[in-house]
């Protein structure tokens, strides 16, 4: 039995340790937001996040998570509605099919708290890993920078930066 | 956005003939009086002036969208052209993927199927849709006009509600849907001005970004049914190999494990979840033989169609005489270009859910074509047309791949053997190694520019595939009325096949793009020579114009400099009969201060290709420093006629833009011992974000009507860059990828 929180619920699971996060949040919760792409962590369509940092969920043991904290972009929007990075992404009509922008807004966010303004340097560093078939970049940059005014309006960034940079790990 | 190519018209006028049908849609009043969507998945109580809409009596609008979403925005711009008629606001539709039906059938005269490709969505939706929406309008006008036993003429339709002028009564649509159902279908409802457009030709949030940035989207992978099972199937490991047998006892032991069978494709391992079909399948041992691509190799096919392309082949342009003005031209040129296969890649790998009950089946697919998909699933079961169900979900990415309906046909053979849905998932590696991929090409390009400087001849002589004869016997099936016995259909397809395949018919996708240029040049000839290696083609995003339109604008900048012109000038010149082309050109030059100076090691490209009906012109700006090549800026000029949703458009180009440069840059698959060397995205590169240029598109003001988006902003961006490494660096690159050759020389 391996326990862990999921977007603020605790979740005990009945799965081998080695099954990738990615399935277990996709078969055994339903949450099927988070997407399969590549699975071997080369294209960033599963991004999450466990205690904040953003992971590739296809190659991450569940095991690993025992006890941890996992958001996915289910958990992204609370109450108030959709999270400033969402909205951004709304705003600047950013996806087409849409398949890889759950990963994109991940490690977003992910980058976001650790700098709240990045440049576009600071993007590329970021998001060079987030694959995307049908050419969004252009737009992601752009609502990178959107989301980035966004959270600055609304106090700061939201919470407070996590350790390391804003890239995957 | 996606790839049926170009214009198969003489394919399917053709096949259409020997099917003894009139397959040809009259648009005239496609939109109006085609009965009430009947299918169980739509059939809800209400107001259905058409196969695609139903306005309840609570007031909700449900609008059947007939064309798929794949990223190209079809969800919203086909909101906009019905909701602009309805006199709604085009986000209080509820859209929903219409089911597999021949009322959806698309009327493009050279597809005559239900099928999302080929950049018709718009242009053969412009009219239908608005039809259907003014026609549905008319009826409700009438109905409130008879509720009030008034005058139509004083009544209006105005925010989803009927209003009376003189006295201000308002009544919603969803309260006048029940007598508005019993209205007469109008003949020919009053279309909009365009002046009088509300909606269309604005910048309209699409309407399914919301469901793609919370993770609500449901795409084929993302189906869910109650006691589903989840398969992977082991495939073959070369192309066409053949199963001799396999040992499934360990794989069968593992937990979860239901069953191991056998396909067509494989073996299927059948499991209550994905991960553990995944486990098991590692555990199956399969023994193979390989069939005849057994050996296939891509050098080797390079070479066979380089000889090929040495001696002459059919004509399919012949103007003037090229020969002898080559003979006599002041200087020739001669080169051999290359493009290789690719993968299509869609970000969601291929997948589909099948639920097969007695003679009858659902199936839940990310398809471009419902309707191929439920002949495909017709032809393998024999059950009834209307016993085949089809569920499109959303689309992760189309670009053509989707058009095969291989994927759909093996869930269904692995759901045959359950008595519960199943789900089939690709793995990202099937995925790239058992595609239908772009042909590889081998071209040979002679040309001569005489004393002045001006070009005198031209001849292109292409090898290659033609996807038309592998592809034509489905489509003949699905295009062929429902009357047609299966025999016939199989019959009239294989001599369609064979007629491409031996090119008596030349396969219009193969030369598109070269043999229909619109350079006003005195002798050209084009040939096309059609080899048969049996590798599986497709349609991948904008067809032969992807490869001819590198050919041709990298071969044409190459006469330009042995003519001592200038690039933009020349091809301005050569234009001057063809104003679209040239507006879109000159466009682009404009925008990109075309000849003004640029730092060293950094150069400028321009190309144009007409495609889908649409003229886009680029100009590259790209430097080169130790053999590797940034992409500075790509600025597009298009012209599509009236545009629906400027941003979409934008958005199409933009993403069409990278899409191209992806193929420009880095991708080929590679045949070694009859299988891509290539399986996933380490060995078969996408575009990243901090290779992605800055792209700015400029769309050109137009009344004409709609012509094609998704697929217009890829056919110029290769050569466009090519001969941006030219002018920066002096060296000429001819064959595709760019990156790695760059590389290469750099040493």
């Amino acid at each position: 039995m391996i326990t862990f929180h999921v977007n603020g619920r605790a979740h005990s699971i009945d799965v081998p340790a080695d099954v990738p996060l990615l399935w277990v949040l996709r078969e055994e919760l339903g949450l099927t937001g988070t997407k399969f792409g590549c699975g071997m962590a080369l294209c960033g369509a599963c991004t999450v996040h466990v205690d904040d940092e953003p992971v590739r969920a296809c190659v991450l043991r569940v095991g690993e998570v025992e006890g941890r904290r996992v958001t996915t972009i289910e958990g992204l929007a609370g109450d108030a509605g959709l999270h400033p990075v969402q909205r951004a992404w709304v705003e600047e009509s950013v996806p087409q099919c849409g398949y890889c922008q759950s990963g994109q807004i991940m490690s977003t966010v992910a980058l976001l708290r650790a700098r709240p303004k990045p440049t576009d340097q600071d993007i590329d560093a970021a998001l060079s890993a987030n694959l995307c078939r049908c050419g969004t970049y252009q737009r992601v940059r752009r609502a990178v920078h959107r989301a980035a005014g966004l959270l600055e309006a609304e106090g700061g960034g939201g919470r407070a930066p996590s350790a390391g940079g804003g890239g995957p790990k | 956005m996606s790839g049926a190519g170009a214009s198969r018209r003489a394919f399917l006028v053709r096949a259409s003939a020997s099917a003894g049908g009139a397959l040809v849609l009259s648009l005239g009043a496609a939109g109006c009086g085609q009965g009430r969507p009947a299918t169980a998945a739509n059939r809800r109580a209400g107001f259905s002036p058409s196969a695609w809409l139903t306005i309840t009596p609570d007031d909700q609008i449900f609008f059947y969208l007939d064309r798929v979403e794949m990223g190209q925005g079809t969800m919203t711009s086909h909101a906009a052209l019905v909701a602009e008629e309805l006199e709604v606001d085009p986000a209080r539709l509820r859209v929903e993927h219409a089911p597999a039906d021949r009322r959806y059938d698309n009327p493009a005269e050279d597809l005559g199927f239900q099928i999302t490709g080929g950049s018709t969505s718009v242009r053969t939706s412009w009219q239908p849709l608005r039809l259907a929406g003014a026609c549905a309008r008319e009826m409700l006008v009438a109905a409130a006009a008879e509720k009030w036993r008034a005058p139509a003429g004083e009544c209006r339709a105005e925010g989803g509600a009927v209003v009376h002028g003189p006295s201000g009564r308002r009544e919603r649509y969803g309260a006048l849907a029940a007598l508005a159902a019993r209205q007469p279908v109008p003949d020919r409802p009053r279309l909009k001005d365009p002046r009088e457009f509300r909606y269309i030709g604005r910048a309209l949030p699409r309407l399914d970004a919301r469901a793609k940035v919370d993770g609500s989207g449901v795409y084929g992978i993302d189906v869910k049914r109650p006691g589903m099972l989840s398969a992977v199937v082991l495939r073959a490991p070369s192309l066409g190999a053949k199963l001799e047998g396999f040992d499934a006892a360990e794989a069968r032991a593992q937990p979860g494990v239901v069953g191991v069978v056998r396909v067509s494709t494989g073996v299927a391992v059948v499991a209550q979840s994905h991960w553990r079909a995944q486990r098991a399948a590692a555990l199956v041992r399969a023994r193979w033989s390989p069939g005849p691509l057994g050996g296939l190799d891509s050098d080797r096919l390079r070479a066979q169609y380089r000889e090929r392309a040495r001696s002459p082949a059919k004509a399919v342009r012949d103007d003037g005489d090229a020969a002898s003005a080559l003979a006599r031209g002041a200087k020739a040129v001669e080169a051999f270009y290359e493009v290789p296969y690719l993968a299509h890649a869609t970000m969601e790998p291929m997948n589909c859910t099948a639920h097969v009950r007695g003679r009858s089946v659902e199936v839940w697919a990310p398809t471009q074509s419902p309707g191929l998909l439920r002949e495909a699933v017709r032809k393998l079961t024999g059950f009834d047309e209307e016993a085949i169900d089809v569920h499109t979900t959303l689309l992760g990415g189309g670009f053509g791949r989707r058009l095969a309906q291989d994927y759909a046909v093996e869930a269904v053979e692995v759901a045959r053997h359950f008595d519960a849905p199943v789900k089939v998932v690709w793995s990202r590696e099937d995925d790239t190694r058992h595609d239908f991929y772009r042909p590889l090409t081998v071209n040979l390009l002679r040309g001569a520019v005489d004393a002045r400087g001006e070009v005198s001849a031209w001849l292109h002589r292409i090898v290659a595939q033609s996807i038309v004869s592998q592809v034509g016997k489905d489509w003949v099936a699905a295009i062929a009325p429902g009357g047609v016995p299966q025999s016939l259909k199989a019959l009239l397809g294989r001599g369609a096949s064979g007629l491409y395949g031996k090119n008596v018919l030349t396969d219009p996708s193969s030369v598109e793009a070269a043999s229909d240029f619109a350079y006003a040049l005195p002798n050209v000839r084009v040939e096309y020579a059609a080899v048969e290696p049996g590798v599986p083609v497709g349609f991948w995003r904008a067809v032969g114009n992807s490869e001819n339109g590198f050919v041709v604008e990298s071969f044409l900048d190459e006469l330009a400099h042995a003519g001592r012109q200038d690039p933009y000038e020349l091809r301005r010149a050569l234009l001057a009969g063809a104003p679209r082309h040239r507006a879109v050109l000159e466009l682009a030059a404009r925008k990109a201060g075309w000849g003004s100076p640029l730092p060293r090691g950094s150069g400028r490209g321009i190309a144009q290709v007409k495609s889908f009906g649409s003229y886009c012109a680029q100009v590259v700006e790209a430097s080169v420093e130790g053999g590797r090549v940034k992409v500075d800026r790509v600025v597009c000029a298009i012209d599509c006629g009236l545009v629906v949703n400027p941003d979409i458009v934008r958005a199409q180009v933009e993403g069409a833009v990278a899409f191209g440069l992806s193929a420009a840059l880095h991708q080929q698959i590679t045949f070694r011992a009859g299988l891509a060397a290539e399986g996933n995205f380490h060995q078969y590169p996408l575009l990243r974000m901090n290779e992605m240029p800055r792209v700015d598109v400029h769309l050109v003001d137009s009344r004409e009507p709609p012509s094609g988006v998704g697929e217009v902003g890829l056919p110029p961006v290769a050569p466009a860059l090519a001969n941006a490494i030219f002018a920066a660096t002096g060296r000429r690159l001819r064959s595709l990828p760019l990156a790695p050759a760059l590389a290469r020389e750099a040493g």
